[in-house]
């Protein structure tokens, strides 16, 4: 007894010392952005951060060698060596858990957080930030507050119940392309005066525009075309413009969709964007599950690492989270049989979900999964709580009133105490 | 001396008589409401009147965008236009009735109230969405009488993928009494359940308390059927009582025999011509949709007993499809042929039923207005990847029987989620990301230079510049251009140095950027 106190006291002896944990001790400021990577199809937490090498070749496959990263104890997969090298950065949670197998319900449950049913649809966290922080909130920029690079994400509709105002700005085009074509800001082969030129042909056979300008209808279309042409013309698009970057800094992100995407949210978080959300699809990997990992592993390892280390060196790491995970993880028994030859199948009992910046504690590991990855062993986390904390993080009450056209009470996230598990990420926060 | 009494009895026999011979005879002297009297007389309490007709070239955009969610060709509108008969716009309405785009763009209506969509959160599998929306089509096409439409749906049983009726209540995303009774309400009553008190909303619940559902060894086949001892059922155990007693939302009530279906209860009360909703609902229903605004406000989620802005014009709709036998085409032409549809759009905001209101084209009507120009098609996209959601770029989308099946343009332009079934789920403002899709993507410009619109006004312009802008005139907007629209372009050409390509796809361009293209009005 006396000598866990003694050791306490030499701890706190230790903590009192420590600069950088000292400053860890109070609360951390309110984070100010969220990019959002979201694994379209839900990736295997095997494979990623929560390995088991133990569990024998059914269940790892050919992936029997994790690699150790720059926190003692915590391993990851073997195919994440740059994200190794920064673990302290982040934090892991192992022990995620909704317990459904469908893409469509996971889903809703982890962009939203509440249970499916009840005749209402909720919105995803994005329109919930783009509602409290974006353009009702003093938010001024002329980029959309809730930017989706580069395709929606499609099965639901995003906003939910708050409605199109809420809805994100989907920017289609590809960045790793010699010009990031954003749908309708940036068009290739026009130039300024040939812009001027037809704008004033439109204006002057827009008859019934002239006509019936007082109609509210019109009116609104007008504005709406009004701001599109500022945006067009002015200098907000050149968010997008990646050639701005230095071919370093490009290369170090990976010349490929997903690596550039992370750099225009890097670029999109800096001028203000309160939530970017990158849509990195072709996880649900039911057939020839390890020849997808070994090709997408490289992309998603150095596109992660690099957004974490930029942000980071632009000071921004602390008032942005990057959420990682996609609607599930994936069954930890390998189907060898055909068709699937050796795929793995949509697994919601417990999987896996990267936190990194924004007032989020790295180096940490929080809860765990049984010996095989098959259910939750310790401190099951819920989408609530998830998506609670970051909300929390955001400043933004996450039982707080979620003002909505239905007139109906309703809250941004169900209250803690509602259902089962130990609630938010306290222990991280 | 006659008794008073008699006397009164006698004039209203007299009375009665004679309105009868009147009738019968046609008698252009009988006092018949109309849709334009009754419009007309709200508009002159406020000092207002109906606003001049719409020309023939007005009114055939007008009406093709409105019943096919589609505009007229220019050979269209040269065979509308020749027709010397007084009846032209009669039998125009008439033979669009019998175009498929009709029922195609009918049944997208009806696809956003009945919630035909796959998962999520809709409960429809894709072959399930496939039957659902085929059955409706097929309603559409054959003009089913409404009451036998509702019926079939409220009463239906069965596989989802073989009884198509069955999907009304498994789309649901929750199965219970209550979510029952609001898609039966505010689809069929446009009444919003909430707005009933708890009482009415519990006893209407009650109908659909034995509805039942399970699975069959088919992969997502479910068999909806009717459980006389469903748990929870509102008689409990059939043979625990001699007669059920229900009560409508009218108040009135019925004693129902316990082994009957209480569905079947429900859809006698529902499509009797006495019933006080269901006639008005689909009557206003379709005012809004050609009109652009509902008599009574929502259309499916009004309040009991709220603001109806003219009662007298309701009654008199529903009146006239009960009195068609339930024909809902009766109804079509009777609004299409009044002068209240085929007044000029411009107009002040009161009353607000009584103007044919100037509004954006619906997504799917402007996507496919869009395919016309440039050849394109949309790149459809479903997020189950399974049999029956692979849509070829030519599928016109108002045709699409999937609410989940969608393009990024359907989605930009506030194609409704088909989550909740309610009207105000369209999103027809126009947004700062659709302008710029409109004004400045490449997508659209380069559409625009290589579609066929622009190949068939140059093939004109070779003849003479004049066909060619009368051509981008009449196929985008349909009607000529006015002769200062005539001297802009002119006098841009001439700048331009002559009808060129680019000159052409400039004015295209303007054309489809300009509020007539985007608007009905």
């Amino acid at each position: 007894m006396k000598r866990t106190k003694l050791a306490l006291a030499l701890l706190g002896l230790l903590v009192a010392q420590s600069p950088r944990l000292q400053a860890q001790t109070g609360p951390a400021p309110a984070a100010k952005a969220v990019i959002q990577i979201w694994m379209w199809g839900g990736p295997s937490q095997l494979e990623t951060f929560d390995p088991k090498p133990g569990a024998g070749y059914d269940y790892t496959g050919p992936w029997t060698k994790p690699i150790a990263t720059n926190v003692p104890g915590i391993e990851i997969a073997q195919g994440l060596p740059l994200l190794a090298g920064i673990a302290d950065r982040y934090a892991i949670i192992r022990s995620m858990t909704h317990g459904s197998n469908a893409h469509e319900t996971a889903a809703y449950m982890m962009q939203t957080g509440h249970e499916p049913g009840g005749g209402i649809v909720y919105p995803s966290l994005g329109a919930i930030v783009s509602r409290f922080k974006g353009y009702d909130n003093g938010y001024t920029g002329q980029i959309p507050p809730y930017v989706v690079l580069t395709e929606s994400q499609g099965r639901f509709s995003e906003e939910g119940f708050l409605g199109p105002r809420y809805k994100p700005f989907v920017t289609g085009g590809d960045p790793a392309k010699k010009v990031f074509a954003v749908e309708g800001l940036v068009a290739e082969g026009v130039d300024e005066a040939g812009l001027a030129e037809r704008r004033a042909l439109l204006e002057s056979l827009d008859s019934l525009g002239k006509a019936q300008a007082a109609d509210p209808a019109i009116a609104e279309a007008r504005a709406a075309a009004g701001d599109a042409w500022a945006l067009v013309t002015g200098e907000a698009k050149k968010v997008f413009d990646l050639s701005l970057e230095t071919e370093a800094t490009r290369d170090r992100y990976g010349r490929n969709s997903f690596g550039q995407a992370c750099l225009a949210a890097r670029r999109l978080v800096e001028a203000g964007v309160p939530y970017v959300t990158i849509n990195y699809k072709g996880w649900d990997t039911h057939k020839e599950h390890f020849g997808v990992l070994d090709k997408k592993s490289g992309e998603l390892d150095t596109g992660l690492s690099a957004l974490i280390l930029d942000l980071e060196a632009r000071k921004l790491l602390d008032s942005t989270i990057i959420w990682w995970g996609g609607e599930f993880g994936r069954t930890p028994k390998i189907a060898w049989e055909a068709p699937w030859n050796g795929g793995r199948s949509h697994y919601g009992a417990v999987f896996s979900v990267l936190l990194a910046g924004g007032g989020f504690k790295g180096g940490r590991v929080v809860g765990s999964s049984d010996a095989r990855a098959e259910a939750v062993a310790t401190r099951p986390v819920y989408p609530r709580d998830l998506l609670g904390s970051i909300l929390e993080r955001l400043g933004i009450d996450p039982e707080g009133a979620l003002p909505n056209p239905l007139g109906l009470e309703l809250k941004t996230m169900p209250s803690q105490g509602e259902g089962p598990g130990k609630g938010r990420l306290k222990e991280i926060m | 001396m006659i008794a008073p009494g008699k006397a009164t009895s006698l004039c209203l026999v007299l009375l009665l008589w004679s309105l009868g011979y009147w009738a019968a005879a046609q008698s252009s002297q009988a006092p018949k409401p109309t849709i334009d009297g009754i419009v007309s007389r709200a508009l002159a309490a406020g000092g207002k009147s109906l606003n001049a007709p719409v020309s023939d070239e007005a009114y055939i955009s007008r009406v093709y965008l409105d019943l096919l969610g589609t505009r007229p060709t220019v050979a269209e509108q040269d065979a509308f236009l020749a027709d010397p008969s007084p009846e032209r716009r009669a039998k125009l309405v008439e033979g669009l009735f019998l175009r498929p785009e009709f029922a195609d763009y009918l049944s997208l209506k009806w696809g956003d109230i009945l919630r035909v969509k796959s998962e999520y959160p809709s409960n429809l599998w894709p072959n399930a969405v496939q039957a659902y929306h085929q059955w409706i089509r097929e309603a559409m096409r054959t003009n089913l009488g409404y009451d036998k439409f509702a019926r079939a749906l409220i009463t239906g049983s069965g596989s989802d993928f073989r009884d198509p009726e069955s999907n009304f209540f498994r789309v649901l995303p929750s199965r219970d009494p209550a979510s029952f009774a609001r898609h039966v309400s505010q689809t069929f009553l446009g009444l919003g359940l909430d707005y009933l008190d708890a009482g009415t909303a519990t006893e209407l619940g009650r109908f659909f308390s034995r509805l039942a559902f399970k699975r069959s060894m088919e992969w997502k086949e479910e068999i909806v059927y009717t459980d006389p001892l469903a748990p929870g059922s509102a008689a409990g155990p059939a043979s625990a009582s001699t007669s059920v007693s229900y009560r409508f939302p009218d108040g009135s009530r019925i004693e129902a025999s316990p082994g009957a279906d209480p569905r079947i209860v429900f859809a006698d009360w529902l499509c009797s011509p006495a019933n006080p909703w269901f006639a008005r609902a689909m009557a206003n229903r379709i005012w809004s949709w050609l009109l652009g605004t509902g008599i009574r406000e929502p259309v499916d989620e009004a309040r009991l007993g709220g603001p109806e802005a003219s009662p007298e014009l309701l009654d008199f709709l529903a009146k006239a499809l009960v009195d068609s036998g339930w024909d809902l085409r009766a109804l079509y032409r009777l609004v299409l042929a009044s002068q209240t549809y085929a007044q000029e759009s411009r107009g002040d905001a009161e009353p607000s039923y009584a103007r044919y209101r100037i509004r954006r084209l619906d997504a799917e009507v402007l996507a496919d207005a869009l395919y016309r120009v440039t050849g394109k098609g949309e790149a459809y996209v479903s997020p189950i990847p399974e049999p029956f959601t692979f849509i070829p770029k030519e599928n016109r989308s108002i045709s699409l029987a999937d609410g989940s099946i969608t393009s990024s343009f359907l989605v930009k332009f506030g194609r409704p989620s088909r989550d909740r079934g309610l009207a105000s789920e369209r999103n027809s403002k126009v947004s700062v990301d659709q302008e710029l899709y409109l004004l400045n993507s490449s997508a659209l410009r380069q559409g625009i230079e290589q579609g066929p619109l622009l190949a068939e006004a140059l093939a004109l312009a070779k003849t003479g510049k004049a066909g060619a802008l009368s051509y981008l005139y009449r196929s985008l907007l349909g009607r000529r251009p006015s002769p200062a629209e005539a001297a802009t372009v002119e006098a841009y050409l001439k700048r331009k140095g002559g009808p060129s390509r680019q000159a052409l796809v400039d004015i295209a361009w303007a054309l489809v950027n300009s509020t007539e293209f985007l608007f009905r009005h």
